[in-house]
């Protein structure tokens, strides 16, 4: 389990912990995420963009 | 005034005072422009100054954004933590949201308990309507913070101009696809403000309520459900409104209609000068590449910038969404409006004179230099502007 942070606003996805208000359950991997996942945070950053820790 | 200081990477050392620190309580006292108008009838009996705070937006703002001029000042990379820390700036963004519930009420209520002529009525409602325009912007600066509580009075300003969808359309809509084909917040190069904003109105709703009732789903729950962001600031616009229909009368049904439209309308004129014509291409990938600074149009005019929370730095916006009013940056060579925003909106409003001014601008920004092919155009004009431009040779002459 990882965590992958926006490099733009520093939202932090962790796998272990998921993102409940966005709907994402805890242990739900980065790589399943929807392919146009956009940065919760800004929306100015997207998937591909996210650099992981 | 208070000083900031820090040491830049070559060991100077510096200190930085922000000269608009307490200028930007102008975004806070603006919004209450209604009492000046209703204060000014209750001493002399005359309506005429009901209307007063129109004429102050659209013709006094701008005449003092060409008096004042530009301020292109910019706070020191070294300091902008310390500046977008600084509690002053933030209190001043919560203590404007009451003053616009404060603001509708007092309207509503000279509205509803005066004998009012027609105009004097209709022109209050407009009024109103144009400050609650302003609550958008107040929710527009709130709803791009991280936390809980900033993010919770965006929603509970946004119920004053009914426009509660606005916090996820914006923040999760069009700041992802903005100056593309597909943004229903961005204009087309030949499309005039009315048709933009038969485009703009539903379909800013509509993608809101897709992106919320997405998420939703994925919680695994209706989008009717009480966790849905837009209903909760929706809940709330319904709850005001219906008490000022009881608390003043059937009055109420004319004067909220015409407060509303003139609310979203100056979200609608901010929409249609902020991006105008401007097109994100494509990258290597097929995908549009990142939103630049060339992407937005900007206006460093001081005034309508310091009652307006800096909305008008919007190209730094686009860059850094996060980033507080007090630290958003001019940049030299962005696309620049010809006025403040309030100036804008006037030319806006008349579309042949719009076109005259910003297409030629539009054409002559560097990176499009008269090439029609990164240009966001309205589809049905297309034929049109390419030939029109075809005929007079080089599009940026």
């Amino acid at each position: 389990m990882s965590e992958y942070r926006c490099p733009e606003c520093g939202y932090t996805y962790d796998e272990n912990k998921g993102d409940e208000h966005e709907g994402y359950a805890p242990g739900t991997a980065f790589s399943k995420l929807p392919d146009d996942f956009a940065c919760p945070d800004c929306s100015v950053r997207f998937k591909g963009d996210f650099d992981k820790l | 005034m208070k000083g900031y200081t820090a040491t830049l990477p070559d060991g100077e050392a510096i200190y930085y005072v922000d000269r608009k620190r307490y200028l930007w309580t102008l975004s806070v006292i603006y919004p209450l422009q209604p009492f000046i108008g209703i204060w000014l009838h209750a001493e002399t009996g005359n309506e005429a100054w009901l209307l007063l705070p129109i004429f102050l937006g659209y013709v006094v703002n701008p005449i003092l954004d060409w008096v004042l001029g530009e301020d292109t000042n910019n706070p020191p990379e070294a300091v902008i933590l310390q500046l977008d820390r600084d509690p002053f700036y933030r209190a001043l963004t919560y203590i404007v949201v009451p003053l616009h519930f404060v603001s509708l009420i007092g309207a509503a209520w000279w509205a509803g308990t005066q004998s009012l002529s027609w105009w004097g009525f209709l022109g209050l409602a407009v009024v109103a309507g144009i400050t609650s325009g302003l609550g958008i912007n107040t929710g527009h600066e709130l709803g791009h913070k991280k936390s809980k509580l900033e993010r919770t009075l965006a929603k509970i300003v946004l119920a004053v101009p009914v426009y509660g969808h606005f916090w996820i359309e914006h923040n999760r809509g069009h700041h992802r696809d903005v100056s593309t084909p597909e943004d229903p917040a961005s204009s087309r190069m030949g499309e005039s403000i009315y048709r933009f904003a038969r485009r703009e109105i539903p379909g800013a709703f509509r993608r809101a309520w897709a992106i919320e009732k997405d998420r939703l789903e994925r919680r695994g729950k209706s989008a009717w459900d009480p966790n849905n962001q837009i209903l909760q600031s929706m809940s709330l616009s319904v709850v005001l409104q219906v008490g000022l229909l009881l608390a003043f009368g059937w009055k109420m049904i004319p004067f909220l209609i015409v407060h509303n439209v003139f609310a979203w309308w100056q979200l609608t004129s901010a929409n249609y000068v902020e991006h105008y014509g401007l097109l994100r291409l494509n990258d290597e990938n097929g995908r549009y590449e990142r939103c630049q600074p060339h992407h937005s149009w900007n206006s460093n005019h001081i005034f309508s910038n310091l009652v307006l929370f800096h909305l008008e730095r919007h190209s730094d916006h686009h860059a850094h969404p996060l980033r507080r009013y007090q630290s958003l940056r001019h940049f030299d060579n962005l696309p620049s409006l010809p006025s403040g925003y309030f100036g804008s909106y006037l030319l806006a409003w008349v579309p042949p004179l719009w076109y005259r001014v910003m297409d030629k601008a539009l054409l002559a920004l560097p990176h499009i230099d008269g090439d029609l092919d990164k240009v966001n155009i309205e589809p049905e004009k297309r034929e049109m502007i390419f030939k029109k431009y075809a005929e007079s040779g080089s599009a940026s002459s």
